[in-house]
């Protein structure tokens, strides 16, 4: 593997989450300006439309927060050098984050000292899944710390069903209120232990906006939680209106006999992702941007 | 809702014309302060230190911005709002001591700052979360920066900046609260959505 190669694909990644918003979290933010009713709502919509074109003109990250940052890598097992690629990949942070800029976001809990370069013990965050065959895939997310924080892991009682699950999601939604900068993205899932659900949920954000869930049961859940959701009037920044969330995208692990966790992660609107596909012959195929990954 | 244009320093009477839901521009200095910046700005009081800028009259930010240097100069690339419910254990003070006229955020703040509001004369303005390169078109230069060493989202900012907004008074300085009434909206709704996943509330 070609390690400059794989250096310039995160870079590219990241930049390119920072500036650009895919295409499908750009037209659902269309169709809620379309859709929304109250004037203030609109208002909301109207800027956060504007500031996605702005930034794209002038190459400038779209919202000052540009998250912490999680790469999700896919890695062939007949691959060689995966020993490196933590390594490549911290140093595409600091290089992103000196020349994109990024705001230096990574702060030691310990003595609130930021590290000035979003490098730190666990950051970025690295997730790694071994896959057959000899190709490299990464994804990148940009995860604001407004959305992060309203997070939530509700462990249910196994007696419990589907309608507590839809319950918990509810109370969630507003509880967070206005504070995930809504229309948001969430992304909810269950079983598995704690940290399971909690990873697939956040890792649910990663799906297209526009990709149904391949499971019924679930697609069905999920139109069934939006409109929910969208019931609650909370809407655009949470001055009130229609359009509270784009999309809700959930996702399952099996779980213990005695526990049912549900967790809920949620993205602002700008669900800022970027994923590429790095060949054993050297060449990126970028699925979220165009082939110069700009 | 009726639009204002206001200019800082800005007098207690112009303030005490708004009332929530309309839209305002801000001219003038603003200074960004979030979660360390509050802390800090507390201690100050407390020990009857003065900060570094005189706030009377001007906007307090809940921001971190992203910024860059170029030859000892700042640029300010993208400045959006933070949460501003995180400060809402602080603001009280800082209406008090500093006679702030308006703070900017978004998320929404809670009891203690509407009161505040209502008594020394404030508003809470929303600005649109996210909307951060809109935001930093509307600065006109950095005036300056201190408590550098909380680090870049977290120290003070002193911004010149010409029209800022749209920012939504979403808090006025009669005691109403945006944010209270839409959360009020909502729990009046539970019931409904409730009933329609056939869940008992």
């Amino acid at each position: 593997m070609e390690l400059t190669v794989l250096e310039d694909t995160v870079f590219n990644l990241i930049r390119h989450a920072a500036i650009h918003l895919p295409q499908d979290v750009k037209e659902a933010l269309k169709k809620a300006y379309l859709n929304e009713e109250s004037e203030i709502g609109k208002i909301q919509l109207k800027a956060i439309l504007e500031n996605v074109e702005l930034a794209e003109a002038h190459k400038i990250p779209l919202c000052q927060d540009t998250g912490i940052i999680t790469i999700y890598v896919r890695a062939g097992a007949e691959l060689k050098g995966l020993d490196k690629v933590e390594e490549v990949i911290i140093n595409a942070v600091k290089r992103a984050t000196r020349e994109v800029p990024l705001r230096p976001n990574a702060i030691n809990p310990i003595n609130n000292q930021n590290s000035d370069d979003n490098t730190g013990r666990f950051s970025p965050q690295i997730d790694w899944e071994i896959v057959s065959g000899d190709i490299l895939e990464l994804s990148v997310l940009l995860k604001g710390g407004g959305s992060e924080n309203v997070s939530s892991l509700s462990m249910l009682l196994p007696g419990m069903d589907f309608k507590d699950l839809k319950t918990f999601v509810i109370e969630t939604v507003i509880r967070a209120g206005a504070k995930p900068c809504p229309p948001t993205v969430l992304g909810v899932a269950f079983g598995g232990g704690a940290d399971l659900a909690v990873k697939l949920a956040k890792k649910a954000l990663l799906r297209p906006l526009n990709k149904p869930n391949s499971n019924p049961k679930l697609a069905k859940l999920e139109e069934e939680l939006l409109e929910a959701i969208n019931m609650t009037g909370i809407g655009p920044m949470g001055l009130g209106g229609k359009i509270t969330a784009l999309k809700v995208h959930v996702d399952y692990a099996y779980r213990h006999p005695a526990s049912f966790p549900v967790a809920v992660a949620f993205s602002c609107w700008a669900l800022r992702r970027a994923s590429a596909r790095i060949f054993p012959d050297g060449s990126v195929e970028y699925l979220t941007l165009n082939s110069e990954g700009t | 809702m009726a639009v204002y244009y206001l200019k800082t320093p800005i007098p207690e009477k112009e303030i005490r014309q708004l009332r929530v839901n309309d839209v305002i521009y801000i001219t003038g200095l603003i200074v960004t302060a979030r979660d360390q910046a509050h802390r800090r700005a507390l201690e100050y009081i407390k020990s009857g230190k003065p900060l570094p800028i005189n706030l009377e009259g001007l906007a307090l930010y809940h921001c971190g911005p992203l910024v860059r240097r170029e030859d000892n100069e700042w640029f300010v690339l993208a400045a959006g709002p933070t949460t501003s419910t995180r400060m809402e254990y602080f603001e009280a003070e800082l209406i008090k001591n500093f006679k702030v006229r308006v703070v900017v955020g978004k998320g929404g703040m809670g009891e203690k700052t509407k009161e505040a509001m209502k008594k020394y004369g404030a508003v809470y303005g929303v600005f649109t979360g996210g909307a951060a390169v809109l935001a930093a078109k509307l600065v006109k230069n950095v005036r300056s920066v201190e408590w550098l060493d909380l680090g870049v989202p977290e120290a003070l900012w002193v911004l010149d900046v010409e029209n800022f907004g749209p920012l939504i008074v979403a808090i006025d300085s009669h005691g109403n609260n945006l944010f209270i009434e839409a959360a009020r909206k909502v729990e009046e709704r539970k019931t409904q959505i409730y009933k329609m996943l056939g869940l008992h509330s």
